[in-house]
């Protein structure tokens, strides 16, 4: 088992990271970095929690080997806010009571924003499809497609 | 007398959501301490097995690892019911379940914790295993908790509420139906977790994600012999619970007995895997059902009896058995009632409570009954329901008192909304709805353990510079019972929620509450909630009153002002109000507390169903079925819930909205199933949850019916929603299909098979058919409750 030095920016930050073979992006993030935004709830890819956005893709930093992401620029819930405002998408998840116990939020939240990015005015359809991966067990997912879309349509100036 | 409130019934968001979508909210696994050892726990590979020996040594010398226990370090017994105490943190001497924590580790990191279990050298000697029923209930297999062989019966009940035998011989139609309802489990997003911290000066603090500090806390002072004093349970924000982190768990008890013994912090957070096995979610319920009608569907008498697999231990078990016989008359007036049922031990994780706790199994039965026999006597669903729906303010045969019930008012509702009479056996095939309703508790009238004390206290201090700290043991799983405290509280002051300081769940700081489970927190919490700030509310406004030399009841308290009512210019700040009362009174600080009405009736079971006060449900589902393939496509929910008062319609909307998700998951996907006594799948991959693709839209009413005694005439909205709708489901496949599935889940391969069956001209069901050959003993008549009046 070797060590490597990883080098990723996080967040607009840059860090380097002493980790092994083995050590995932989501270890990395929760354990090295402190950012314990980023949730786990299976460790194994099945449920969404650890959604990261890497290179602008979002992926299950879980199953994610920190290796596999050197030289990467990586974003992660705490890096969603923009000058210290909260992204639209934070707003509408609180204000619609998008969140209840709120563990799977922050990958929901990045699920959500890699999804307005790609598609900025999603039809509640489009928005169930893209947060398939993303498990909640409170909501029942219906104020959080709600919330995206609200955020959706302010994003738009409507 | 309309009431007009300035935060209750307002749509606000949670007191901490911004913290949730900003990621700042910290879970137990989010935290660390200095010099903190990581734990794990050994599980056992052996579904029923005597341990013969436990050699740690070879871990214990491993480098890295600081401290190795085994079920002999802590040896004393618990269980979340006094009377089921049956549980050890690590095994002794015994398995009873293929994943049963077995030794404990701690290490100064995850992957020498990891390498430490596979040296520790566990010798079993596997004994025969109880599976099913039948075994449980067969003479030539080993005692579960005992020695030598026989029935694995944990406990039986046989309730028998005015003479039901009088009740079918008078009446026009008797129907027998067997049902069954698989297990299912909680599958909270975050898995349990606990640190705990034993200081130099004799103190330890567990931080949990518990639904019970207070029970926790009481179990770590028997366990591991601390004066209560000593020990402070603390629980952190909560990622979900549904009733899966309401037992005592063995790893807060490894985690507090290894810092203990290594004098470091110790954290144990649960794999996916290990909260499949800890489970203590739905008992699978194998049902009988023997019912009365007269012709126009009125009940005349009824049998229920329930078989429950309860798995390896005790849990909530007692409990669950009663449960599972005691709500059916909160929603139907039965004059004539027998309940018995029984509960056995099986080599299986052990099951327990979750949301609608022993209800939401005998709900399907009956709710599917219904409708068998509506469609027999040709009643249409809604008919049938109206006819025997309970009343407002009475008694039910099994002693359970009612106040508000807007039952009725939820069916007529969800009927009108959903088109269920235009729509019932007239759409096409494939197509159909189903209705069915449900009721539930806003509270257990009694503690878990017997005590005269209140059931929930709350404290209030202001500051002099205004601002108001809540204190409450409460503790918010994501049901938002923070934000109702705070709501409740800012509605008597006449301030804002947002602006109130919550402290919860934490027994160092915070006056007990009971936990998050039974529905109670709103009633109760809220309850205590209205008396403390009731009292700080009379005190600042007395002081004002006497500033403006003025009478108290012309003073009002609102927006973040206190005076006068109607007269700006004779008016005070709320924190100037304060100051006022501080210097006339001292201190501003006050506590309110909430015991239940003396409920229970004077018979064995009596103390399980009674509440001071039932929600009710009623739900249309309808569903698009494919035939060939038996998938089913739920197009739209409809729920109506009597809330009693939407304290924040935001959040009780947001869960109807998680119970009818549940519901469906129960419905069509979920099945804590075993292969043997090996569980098929632990793991999210393997147990199906809904995604977001699986979800229908829902339309939901709040039902407002002003329960006398609630706060603010609030009732419970946690778990009652999720009752309906799983026979919801049940009977709109039949309406779609002409099809019965009686068991839960229903899944394509039963629909296919009933299907087979019609094309074969045989009926079209699958479900069980057959209940085990066993003998109730010890019925306890019961005699009707006094103004009981028979239909």
């Amino acid at each position: 088992m070797a060590d490597h030095i990883l080098a990723i920016d996080v967040n607009g930050d840059r860090h380097r990271v002493l980790v092994t073979d083995q050590r995932t992006l989501l270890e990395v993030l929760r354990e090295d970095l402190g950012l314990t935004g980023t949730k786990h709830g299976c460790d194994v890819g099945e449920c969404g929690a650890c959604t990261v956005l890497v290179d602008d893709k979002p992926v299950l930093s879980c199953l994610v080997i920190a290796r596999q992401v050197d030289g990467s620029s990586v974003q992660t819930v705490e890096g969603l806010a923009h000058d210290g405002k909260p992204d639209l998408l934070q707003e509408a998840f609180a204000e619609l009571g998008a969140a209840q116990c709120g563990y799977c939020t922050p990958g929901m939240l990045i699920s959500a924003r890699s999804l307005l990015d790609d598609n900025p005015d999603p039809t509640t359809e489009e928005v169930q499809a893209g947060l398939a991966g993303n498990l909640c067990r409170c909501t029942g997912y219906i104020k959080i497609f709600d919330a995206v879309r609200l955020a959706a349509a302010r994003d738009r100036g409507l | 007398m309309t009431q007009s409130f300035s935060v209750v019934g307002k749509p606000l968001p949670r007191v901490d959501s911004m913290d949730q979508t900003m990621g700042k909210t910290q879970y137990v696994d989010d935290m660390t301490l200095p010099d903190m050892l990581v734990g794990r726990h050994l599980l056992s590979i052996h579904a029923h097995a005597r341990i013969l020996r436990i050699d740690t040594s070879r871990a214990e010398s491993l480098p890295g690892v600081r401290g190795v226990i085994t079920g002999s370090d802590l040896p004393i017994t618990y269980g979340i019911l006094p009377i089921s105490q049956d549980e050890h943190a690590l095994a002794v001497d015994r398995v009873r379940y293929v994943g049963e924590p077995v030794a404990a580790v701690a290490a100064v990191d995850a992957a020498t914790a990891e390498e430490a279990l596979g040296l520790i050298d566990v010798e079993y000697e596997p004994l025969d295993e109880v599976v099913t029923l039948e075994q449980a209930f067969a003479d030539d297999r080993p005692i579960l908790h005992g020695d030598g062989l026989g029935q694995n019966v944990h406990r039986s009940a046989a309730l028998e509420f005015g003479d039901v035998e009088e009740g079918f011989a008078r009446a026009d139609y008797i129907r027998e139906d067997v049902f069954f309802f698989g297990g299912n489990t909680h599958a909270a997003l975050e898995t349990h977790a606990a640190l705990a911290s034993y200081s130099q000066t004799g103190k330890l603090t567990l931080w949990s994600s518990t639904q019970v500090p207070h029970y926790v806390h009481r179990t770590l002072e028997k366990v591991l012999e601390l004066p209560a004093g000593r020990i402070r349970v603390v629980a952190p924000a909560i990622g979900g619970g549904f009733g899966g982190k309401t037992d005592p768990f063995s790893h807060e008890l490894t985690a507090a007995k290894l810092s203990m013994v290594t004098g470091k912090p110790v954290k144990i957070n649960l794999s996916r895997e290990e909260v499949f096995y800890a489970h203590r979610g739905r008992h699978p319920v194998l049902m009988w059902i023997k019912t009365g009608f007269e012709n126009d569907g009125t009940i005349t008498s009824m049998r229920f009896k329930t078989f429950l697999d309860g798995g390896a231990y005790g849990s909530y078990g007692v409990a669950s058995l009663y449960y599972t016989g005691a709500l059916q008359p909160t929603t139907y007036r039965i004059p004539n009632y027998r309940f018995e049922g029984v509960r056995v031990f099986t080599n299986k994780p052990p099951c327990g409570p979750k949301r609608g706790h022993g209800t939401p199994q005998p709900r399907f039965g009956l709710e599917c009954q219904l409708d068998k026999a509506a469609d027999h006597l040709g009643i249409d669903p809604a008919t049938i329901r109206r006819r025997n729906a309970v009343e407002p303010f009475s008694t039910t045969v099994n002693h359970l008192r009612i106040t508000s019930c807007a039952l009725v008012e939820c069916i007529d509702k969800v009927v009108e909304e959903s088109g269920f009479a235009g729509k019932h056996r007239q759409l096409p095939s494939g197509r159909g709805v189903g209705l069915a309703v449900g009721a539930y508790m806003s509270g257990a009238g009694l503690p878990i353990y017997f005590n005269d004390m209140p059931q929930s206290e709350v404290q209030v201090k202001v500051d002099r510079g205004g601002g108001v700290t809540v204190f409450s043991m409460a503790t918010d799983i994501g049901q938002g019972s923070t934000t109702m405290l705070a709501t409740v509280i800012a509605e008597s002051l006449g301030l804002e929620p947002a602006d109130m300081i919550m402290v919860t769940a934490d027994t160092d700081l915070t006056p007990v509450d009971l936990g998050s489970y039974s529905s109670r927190v709103t009633f109760m919490a809220g309850n205590a909630a209205v008396v403390a700030g009731r009292k700080i509310r009379s005190r600042v406004v007395q002081a004002v009153a006497d500033e403006l030399e003025t009478e108290p009841g012309s003073i009002v308290a609102e927006h973040g002002r206190v005076g006068v009512a109607g007269d700006p210019d004779r008016s005070v700040s709320w924190a100037d109000g304060v100051r006022l009362a501080i210097a006339a009174t001292g201190p501003l600080v006050e506590s309110g507390g909430y015991t239940a009405p003396k409920l229970a009736g004077s018979f064995r079971g009596a103390g399980v169903g009674i509440s001071p006060a039932y929600s009710y449900s009623a739900c249309v589902v309808e569903v698009d079925c494919d035939a060939a393939t038996g998938i089913v496509k739920v197009e739209r929910v409809w729920l109506a819930h009597d809330i009693g008062r939407a304290l924040n319609p935001l959040l009780t909307e947001g869960q109807v909205e998680g119970g009818v998700y549940m519901g469906l998951g129960e419905a069509l996907y979920e099945e804590h199933a075993f292969r043997g006594s090996l569980h098929r799948g632990p793991s999210l991959l393997d147990y199906k949850i809904p995604t977001a693709l699986d979800m229908p839209p829902v339309e939901t009413f709040l039902i407002e019916s002003d329960d006398p005694e609630g706060p603010f005439g609030a009732k419970e909205v946690g778990q009652g929603p999720l009752l309906p709708v799983i026979p919801a489901v049940a009977n709109a496949i039949h309406d779609a299909l002409g099809v019965r599935i009686d068991e839960v889940p229903i899944t394509p391969p039963k629909i296919v098979a009933a299907l087979r069956e019609v094309s074969r001209g045989r009926p079209g069901r699958v479900g069980p058919v057959t209940i085990p050959d066993y003998e109730f003993t010890r019925l306890t008549r019961v005699e009707v409750p006094e103004g009981f009046v028979t239909p």
